[in-house]
């Protein structure tokens, strides 16, 4: 399933699409983003409520298709250009990462 | 490449934000010259996690980076407190990280085992007061 059809799904807020295409394999939750680095693969969907800048580093280097930001979690218009530039897409869910998880899991 | 490529980067130790960069440009560069994604990642993410340890206890520090056709090596060296106990420090989820660390999602105590986890080989050597350097290699997939 590509990223477009997630947003589509489950209807998420885009806050920065550079690869709309690409393919989602499976799925990862977490905040701690060293346990996230360890244990997400790539590909994933990655869905947490930590949106600090670091956030993009650890997607960028974990090769996740796509961050899902649950509980539509605050996040700065900084994090999201870094996003743009290093080529990580970035969603948003009203949803709690449990809901969302679900919702992700009927889908792949 | 019979001989070594080599890239030095120096890391801010006052710089939360923009920690990572050295590896993200490490990421793109093994990606122009052509190395495979698994490889590509192992090396960068164990790199990113040796970064941020060395913004979070030492100050910053700098990392070599070699690159053969059939090994990649990561050299990251600091002049911060030393490691007391690498044992206790290799252990999952052991950490000393201060709280505004952790606020930001670090300091779980995974940056040594994910580096290990990550790397074929890494090597320790701390001196308590003078600084600690931690040599990974990567075997690249054939």
């Amino acid at each position: 399933m590509t990223v477009s059809r997630l947003i589509d799904e489950l209807d998420l807020e885009v806050l920065s699409l550079p690869f709309p295409d690409r393919e989602i394999k499976g799925g990862y939750t977490g905040d701690l983003l060293s346990w996230v680095m360890g244990r997400a693969k790539a590909d994933n969907v990655w869905i947490t409520i930590m949106t600090n800048i670091n956030v993009v580093a650890v997607a960028s280097l974990s090769d996740v298709a796509a961050v899902v930001i649950a509980e539509n979690a605050e996040i700065g218009a900084g994090v999201i250009k870094k996003a743009e530039e290093q080529g990580i897409n970035i969603l948003r869910s009203k949803c709690p990462t449990y809901e969302t998880a679900i919702a992700v899991a009927k889908l792949i | 490449m019979s001989e070594a490529i080599s890239f030095r980067f120096l890391i801010d130790g006052d710089d939360f934000t923009s920690a990572g960069n050295a590896s993200v440009q490490v990421k793109k560069m093994l990606r122009q010259l052509n190395f495979d994604a698994e490889t590509i990642r192992r090396v960068s993410v164990a790199m990113y996690e040796g970064e941020i340890n060395m913004v979070i206890h030492a100050n910053g520090g700098s990392a070599d980076v070699n690159v053969w056709n059939d090994r990649i090596e990561v050299v990251l060296a600091d002049s911060g407190p030393g490691i007391p106990d690498i044992d206790l420090a290799m252990q999952e989820g052991y950490s000393t990280a201060k709280d505004n660390i952790r606020s930001l999602g670090f300091g779980a105590g995974m940056g040594l085992p994910n580096m290990k986890r990550y790397s074929d080989d890494m090597k320790i050597t701390t001196e308590l007061g003078r600084g600690t350097t931690v040599t990974m290699s990567f075997f690249v997939n054939s």
